[in-house]
C-alpha cells in the first residue's frame, strides 16, 4: 500500500473504511466470535466492549508499527502480546474507575481482549508492515467493524429477548400487561451464533465478491 | 544500529519493552486506585440496600441518591464477632471501618476457627447494618464471605427482625465461572433466597443450596435451588452460609438480636 503523504489520502481512507464492511473482522474473517457471543445480551455492554476493543486495537497497532523496524523477528509475537496485554489492563483499570458496574458485568471478557484474534491479527498481519498512522487507522477501522456487528447483534438480542433498548422498555411485556412475549432464547449464547451467521449471510449476499469460490 | 537478531540486542529490546509496559500499567493502576476504591465502597453500600430489598436490582440510583438512601435507612453497628456483643472499640469509625482490611493486623484479627468455608482469619470486630423503618429496626444485613471455586465470595444476607427469615442475599464480589457459577450474582437466583429460614426450630443452622430445584419457601424453607453446572460454587455458598450462621459466625450475635439486645 502506498503512502500518499497527506493525513487522509486514499490509502488512509481505505485502511479505515475497508475493515468496516468489505473486510469486516467478524463478518468476513470470522474472528472474535467468542466475545461477540458473550457481551451482546445488552446494547450498553456491546457498546462499551466495542469502544474498549477499538481503543486497544488502535493503540496496539500504533505501538507495534512504531517499533516494527527495531523489533527482533524472533520475539516479535511476544512483544506484540506484551503491548496488547498492557493496553488491556489499562483499559480495564479505566473501566473500573469510570464504569464500575458495567465492568463487573463484562467481567472476564475485557481481560480476554488480550486473546482476541482480531487484535493480534492486525498487529502481526498489518502493523508489522505498515507505517504508524496507517496502522492506527486500520486498527480503528477493524475496531469499528467489530463494533458494528456487536451492536447489531446486541440490538436484536436486547430488543427481542427483553423488549428493551439500552435498558429502556420499548416493547411492553406480557408480564407487565403489554403484548410482547419475550424470546428467552435471545438472551442465551446460541442466539448470537444464529444472528452472526445471518449477518454473514446478508453481508455476502449483498457483496458477492466476498464469497469464496469452492 | 546493532544487528536485529543478535542475542544481546534481543534481550535489551525485550527488557526495554517490559519496563515501558510495566510503567504504563503501574501508572494507570496507581493513578486510578482512589476512584476505584470509592466505586467499590459505593457498590458495597448499594449491595446492602439490594440485600435489604430497599433497592430493586433494576434501580440505577445516582451516587448522591444512593448515599442519601443509605444514610436514611441504614445504621451501621459494630459487634464483637466472638461473643456477639455490641462493640465500641476506640479509634474505629464505623463509617470507614472495613473488616476485610484488618485481617492481616494481628491486633485486630484472629485465626479463624476450624471451618470448611475457606476462611483463614476473622476480624475481631464485625460490621452489621441495621435497616430502619417506621417501626424501628426492621432487618439486619450481615456481611458474609468464603472461598468459591476461583476466588473469594463476598456478599450480604439480610435477615428479618426474627433473626431467621432471609429477606435477601447478594454477592458483590465473586470470580465464579461466567454463565455457570457466576449466576450467583444473578438477581433472579438471589431472589430465590427470600423467605427461606436460616435456622430450624432449635436454632441449628439449616439453610443449604441443593442440587436441583427446591420448593416454595413456605413448604421448603431450608433449601435453595442449585445452579446446574455449578456444583462447586453451590457447595461453596452452602458452606459459607452454614459457617456464618453457626456458633463460630453470627449465631451468638443473632441470639441477642432476636432477644432485642445488641441493637
Amino acid at each position: 500500500m502506498s503512502v500518499s503523504g497527506t493525513l487522509m489520502g486514499k490509502a488512509e481512507r481505505s485502511a479505515l473504511v475497508t475493515p468496516i464492511l468489505d473486510n469486516n473482522p467478524i463478518g468476513v474473517q470470522v474472528l472474535g466470535i467468542c466475545s461477540a457471543l458473550a457481551v451482546t445480551t445488552r446494547l450498553d455492554k456491546a457498546l462499551v466492549m466495542s469502544v474498549a476493543v477499538t481503543i486497544v486495537i488502535a493503540l496496539a497497532s500504533l505501538a507495534v508499527s512504531l517499533i516494527r523496524n527495531r523489533t527482533p523477528g524472533s520475539i516479535r509475537i511476544i512483544v506484540q502480546l506484551t503491548i496488547i496485554a498492557s493496553l488491556v489492563i489499562v483499559v480495564d483499570q479505566f473501566l473500573k474507575a469510570y464504569l464500575f458496574e458495567l465492568s463487573l458485568e463484562l467481567s472476564v471478557f475485557i481481560g480476554l481482549i488480550i486473546t482476541n484474534c482480531i487484535v493480534m491479527g492486525r498487529a502481526e498481519g498489518y502493523a508489522m508492515q505498515n507505517p504508524p498512522w496507517l496502522s492506527m487507522l486500520d486498527g480503528i477501522g477493524n475496531g469499528l467493524g467489530y463494533g458494528l456487528v456487536l451492536v447489531l447483534v446486541a440490538l436484536a438480542r436486547e430488543l427481542l429477548g427483553a423488549g428493551r433498548i439500552l435498558g429502556r422498555q420499548v416493547l411492553p411485556l406480557v408480564q407487565d400487561g403489554g403484548w410482547y412475549e419475550p424470546n428467552g432464547l435471545m438472551l442465551l449464547a446460541p442466539s448470537a451464533l444464529f444472528l452472526v451467521a445471518l449477518l454473514i449471510w446478508a453481508l455476502r449476499a449483498w457483496k458477492p465478491a466476498l464469497q469464496e469460490k469452492d | 544500529m546493532p544487528k536485529l537478531d543478535s542475542t544481546r540486542y534481543t534481550i535489551l529490546f525485550a527488557t526495554l519493552v517490559c519496563v515501558v509496559c510495566a510503567l504504563v500499567v503501574a501508572l494507570s493502576a496507581v493513578g486510578l486506585a482512589e476512584r476505584q476504591e470509592t466505586n467499590a465502597r459505593l457498590y458495597r453500600q448499594k449491595n446492602v440496600l439490594l440485600a435489604a430489598g430497599i433497592l430493586k436490582p433494576d434501580d440505577k440510583p445516582s451516587t448522591s441518591e444512593l448515599l442519601r438512601i443509605f444514610d436514611e435507612r441504614i445504621d451501621i453497628g459494630l459487634i464483637d464477632l466472638a461473643t456477639g456483643e455490641k462493640a465500641e472499640p476506640k479509634g474505629i469509625d464505623p463509617k470507614s471501618y472495613d473488616p476485610r482490611k484488618v485481617r492481616n493486623d494481628p491486633a485486630m484479627s484472629r485465626a479463624a476457627p476450624a471451618n470448611n468455608a475457606g476462611l483463614l482469619r476473622l476480624p475481631n470486630v464485625g460490621v452489621v447494618y441495621y435497616v430502619k423503618g417506621a417501626a424501628g429496626v426492621e432487618q439486619v444485613v450481615l456481611p458474609i464471605e468464603g472461598g468459591g471455586m476461583w476466588g473469594a465470595l463476598n456478599g450480604f444476607i439480610a435477615l428479618d427482625r426474627d433473626g431467621n427469615t432471609v429477606r435477601g442475599l447478594t454477592f458483590y464480589e465473586q470470580k465464579e465461572t461466567p454463565g455457570l457459577g457466576g449466576e450467583i450474582a444473578n438477581p433472579q437466583w438471589q431472589a430465590l433466597w427470600q423467605g427461606r429460614k436460616a435456622y430450624d426450630a432449635n436454632f441449628a443452622p439449616k439453610l443449604t443450596v441443593i442440587k436441583g430445584a427446591a420448593g416454595p419457601p413456605a413448604q421448603d424453607p431450608h433449601r435453595v435451588d442449585g445452579l446446574s453446572g455449578a456444583t462447586i460454587t453451590g457447595n461453596a455458598v452452602s458452606r459459607l452460609v452454614a459457617f456464618w450462621f453457626s456458633e463460630k459466625g453470627y449465631a451468638p450475635y443473632l441470639k441477642r438480636f432476636r432477644e432485642g439486645g445488641a441493637t
